[in-house]
């Protein structure tokens, strides 16, 4: 369980959000909603370690590991590395036959369950939008998470793709009690997979219902 | 060739020389740092120089101030946006007092010459041996440091999703880069010890995909480079730079010649 207790954050003089509370439950699918710069990559940042709260508590079981597929990835036409190398980075480095035959096992299955077997060799710049998207999630499931993390990992993809994204997000997720924490500007995706999502409005966060949120809280721009 | 002792003694440096910036080259194009490694270069004249100045070795002066220079760009700045400005400011004033440094000194200008375009007839037993173990100590924290490293050079934000130390990583990787440009240059000179730690690097990217495979590409083409450069220098009594940079430059060429071809086909 993830649990925020009067969390409060500033940059410098800037406040991003204060009086924040909510829980997010195991094995949750829950959106993050709000406006552009109301502090969902913040707060997600703030969760993995990556940024620093100004005050109240985050708690987090320190034993569930993250993955988390960042917003922004530069991931040009001339990148060299194959899909599977890419997903491969984020492996540790084994000396033990053994255990470099099971991390083997590991990717191979991973691939398997991101759908991209068929594409592991293809050199990551040259994938689609959406290829590389399963990519990065891919790789962030080489850990084996617990609670998974997308910042807009959906954006700039078509419908059909998006679709299939979400629906395999949505598999991990009942298969393995995955807690996935999807921040989106789409509300249609929201409303079709997650039942809660967390509203960042004013400066502060509140958890609501998915019958509460409506179209007008995805508008970008605008505080 | 070999019967002459100088070509054994650049024979074996440059191979090491080679290596090395075979290896740390798939990691410099692979972090935007082509340019800062242009830079290191003229910093390191500045040290060879200000290392005969105070009657030091060029190559300890240069090991000091690509050292302190490297660690000093990648903590002032991490967004390389303002790292290219500062990059730039800080090589003007180095090319500077490299020249400065020199006119001080008494060393006649064949000694600049020598620092700035390389040579192989300069380098003697004992420097061939600080240049081996300098090389070795480059290759031993690449290796102790490869994984991650490699995660955080081919996808800085993947790693920094994944709690790596990125910041120390780049401090560490800068200190190799330093010293490779400052033994790379005993034998291309530092005018274009750069071609060396960039070309081949980037050449393999057009050729294979994964990192293991990039380093080894690289480092195969950047052996062929040198090894070439000193047969025909020998051979035909002109610059080994002349010959390195052209073939690593051809190379590059067909490399990207190739990529174009197979990705219409
Ligand atoms: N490192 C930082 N230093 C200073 N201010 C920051 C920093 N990171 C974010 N901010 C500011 O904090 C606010 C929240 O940013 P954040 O990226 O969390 O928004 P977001 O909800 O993810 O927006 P978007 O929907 O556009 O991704 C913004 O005003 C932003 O400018
Ligand atoms: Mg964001």
């Amino acid at each position: 369980m993830i649990e925020a207790r009067n969390l409060e954050k500033r940059f410098g003089k800037q406040l991003v959000f204060k009086d924040v509370n909510f829980k997010i439950n195991d094995g949750e699918f829950i959106s993050l909603v709000g406006h552009n710069g109301s502090g969902k990559t913040t707060l997600v940042k703030i969760l993995m370690g990556l940024e620093k709260k100004s005050g109240g508590d985050i708690l987090i079981d320190k034993k569930q590991t993250i993955g988390y597929v960042p917003q922004f990835r530069n991931i040009d036409l001339d990148y060299p590395l194959d899909i599977e190398q890419f997903v491969r980075l984020n492996l540790k480095w084994k000396l033990s036959p053994e255990k470099r035959r099971k991390d083997n096992e590991l990717v191979n299955e991973i691939l398997e369950k991101t759908h991209l077997t068929e594409l592991k060799h293809r050199p990551l710049g040259l994938a689609s939008g959406g290829e590389k998207q399963k990519a990065y999630l891919a790789q962030s499931l080489l850990n084996d998470p617990k609670i998974l993390i997308l910042d807009e990992s959906t954006a700039s993809l078509d419908v059909e793709v998006k679709m299939q994204l979400m629906d395999l997000v949505q598999e991990l997720n009942k298969r393995f009690k995955l807690t996935v924490i999807f921040i989106t500007h789409d509300y249609e995706l929201s409303k079709k997979y997650t039942k809660r999502a967390l509203f960042f409005e004013n400066k502060t966060i509140k958890p609501i219902s998915i019958n509460d949120v409506s179209e007008d809280m995805f508008e970008l721009g605008g505080r | 060739m070999f019967g002459y002792e100088f070509m054994r003694e650049a024979f074996i440096a440059s191979t090491f020389i080679a290596i090395t910036a075979g290896i740390v080259g798939v990691f410099v194009v692979s972090r935007n740092m082509s340019f800062l490694s242009h830079t290191l270069s003229e910093i390191g004249f500045a040290g060879a120089s200000f290392g005969v100045l105070i009657g030091i070795s060029p190559l300890a002066g240069m090991i000091l101030f690509t050292m302190v220079s490297s660690v000093a760009v990648g903590s002032l700045s991490t967004e390389s946006s303002r790292r290219e400005a500062s990059i730039s400011t800080i090589s003007s004033l180095f090319i500077g007092l490299g020249i400065l440094f020199l006119s001080l000194s008494s060393q006649s200008s064949s000694y600049a010459t020598n620092i700035l375009f390389g040579s192989i007839v300069g380098i003697s037993a004992k420097e061939v041996q600080q240049l081996m173990i300098l090389a070795v100590v480059v290759i031993v924290i690449i290796m102790v440091f490869y994984k991650s490293l490699a995660f955080d050079s081919f996808d800085h934000i993947g790693a920094r999703a994944a709690g790596l130390k990125t910041r120390f990583l780049s401090v560490a990787f800068l200190i190799t880069l330093a010293l490779s440009v400052s033994i790379g240059s005993q034998i291309v000179g530092s005018m274009l010890v750069f071609v060396l730690l960039t070309l081949p690097g980037a050449t393999a990217r057009y050729l294979v995909h994964s990192v293991p495979k990039l380093i080894m590409v690289s480092v195969g083409l950047s052996l062929a480079g040198v090894w070439l450069g000193l047969y025909l220098a020998f051979v035909t009594n002109w610059p080994v730079t002349f010959f390195i940079s052209s073939f690593e430059v051809i190379v590059y060429f067909l490399g990207l010649s190739y990529k174009n071809w197979k990705l219409s086909h």
